[in-house]
């Protein structure tokens, strides 16, 4: 996992692959544990490269023989190389996580919308992440902390069901925030940090709620539960980006598997406003 | 600017100032040394803490086993709430996981002074009825287990 900052892949041509429904192949150049069942890899193109990626935007992960699956990039080559987490709950994911280094991928990309760091241009940023919902934030920290003085305040808020679960531990305490605070829910024995709901630690955030962005990844419950901590404690709606996740099939706004009311999130989303997302995600149906 | 909190529960933000004040007169400040057990659960609920600095774990005894960690509470929170309510036992244990400096209160001069003073009554249970409700709140979306691998429940 130390290796994970020092191994950087040169910059690849950025030529967009011709037929956006074929996946494009890709090697696996590094690959690490992040967790028991998540695994990042570092991929570099074996031919040509798809469009450059922006923090927040997602590929089709094509695992040979499995099928694919939406995943968002973990990191982009300009804030070291382009790479994927990916957690072992099904056929494809288990057969991604598997991969070795030299092992071919196919992906496809770059799909939707990017988390948009640049609208908070001096202004406090809250991110907020539960469990691998820290990797497509990664990206978007990697920036924040990278050019503090194009910023208020960085505060980083993770949360994780245990010890064991928590991704980037290494890379988390060097990051250079006004304030980074790690929860979970089950410590472990030897665990001295903070226990609780990944909401309680905006409580100890440092930020100014009428001049905050936040950036929200988890679960859908605990997105809900924080957007709404955090406009009830004054930042504006619209300036909640959260990573909402469906059924993505196609990516390509045409199979309508990732509808969530009026938008398909392949197209429209991932990474929405929470004065958008939260009438959706109040209809029980969707 | 607002540099230290966005809390709603916090006694600098849930008590109006003069009732605060009031409330502090009476506080005592205490140094808890790292590993001291505040209170254990069962016994006699007769004082509470805000916390300046440091950290106070909420643990619950598991017999047999080593008390499992609840929850973390720092800066300015409240440790303790059964001294508010009858039959005034503690329902958790807790523990200073750092040194800890605080505002320790005596319960029983504060249920007198609630007593006498209906106006400082309603706000110190509305306070302490916040803190309990946002505690809950967390403690019931905890239970959904969220960072399981699909999260809690089946698909629509």
């Amino acid at each position: 996992m130390t290796t994970e900052l020092s191994v950087v892949a040169p910059p690849a041509p950025a030529v967009r692959h011709a037929e956006p429904r074929l996946p494009v192949p890709y090697r696996v150049i590094a690959r690490w544990p992040e967790t028991p069942d998540t695994v990042t890899l570092r991929l570099d193109p074996v031919a040509e490269a798809l469009a450059d990626f922006v923090p927040g935007q997602f590929a089709m992960v094509h695992c040979f023989g499995r099928g694919e699956i939406p995943v968002s990039v973990s990191s982009i080559p300009t804030t070291g190389g382009l790479a994927h987490t990916v957690r072992g709950v099904g056929a494809v994911s288990e057969g991604l996580c598997a991969a070795r280094v030299g092992d071919v991928l196919g992906l496809r990309g770059p799909y939707g919308t990017g988390w948009e760091l640049e609208r908070a241009l001096g202004q406090d940023v809250v991110v907020v992440a539960g469990g691998i919902g820290l990797a497509p934030l990664r990206p978007l920290i990697r920036d924040a902390v990278a050019e503090p003085r194009r910023h208020g305040r960085v505060n980083v808020l993770i949360g994780a069901r245990t010890p064991d679960d928590l991704l980037s531990k290494y890379e988390t305490r060097r990051w250079a925030t006004a304030y980074t605070g790690v929860t979970v829910d089950r410590p472990a024995d030897g665990w001295s940090g903070e226990v609780g709901l990944v909401t309680r630690l905006l409580d100890r955030a440092r930020f100014d709620p009428p001049r905050s962005w936040a950036f929200v990844c988890g679960p859908e419950p605990m997105i809900r539960a924080t957007a709404r901590d955090l406009v009830h404690r004054g930042v504006s709606g619209d300036r909640v980006r959260v990573s909402l996740e469906r059924n993505m099939r196609c990516a390509t706004a045409t199979c309508g598997h990732c509808q969530l009311g009026p938008v398909l999130l392949c197209r429209d989303g991932p990474v929405v406003g929470w004065d958008r997302a939260e009438p959706w995600l109040s209809v029980r149906e969707l | 600017m607002n540099t230290t909190t966005t809390s709603t529960t916090r006694i600098t933000q849930a008590l109006p100032s003069a009732h605060r004040i009031r409330l502090l007169r009476i506080a005592r400040e205490v140094n808890i040394p790292q590993g001291t057990r505040l209170f254990e659960e069962g016994t006699r609920a007769d004082r509470f803490w805000i916390v300046r600095t440091g950290t106070v774990t909420l643990d619950m005894h598991v017999p047999g086993r080593r008390s499992p960690v609840i929850e973390t509470i720092g800066f300015d929170e409240l440790v303790g709430w059964s001294w508010l309510f009858p039959p005034y036992v503690w329902q958790l244990g807790a523990e200073a996981t750092t040194s800890v400096r605080a505002y320790e209160f005596d319960a029983t001069a504060v249920r007198l002074m609630c007593e006498h003073d209906p106006q400082l009554g309603s706000a110190v249970g509305q306070w302490v009825g916040k803190v309990l409700a946002h505690r809950l709140q967390s403690a019931r979306t905890r239970l959904l287990d969220l960072y399981a691998p699909y999260g809690s429940g089946s698909a629509l």
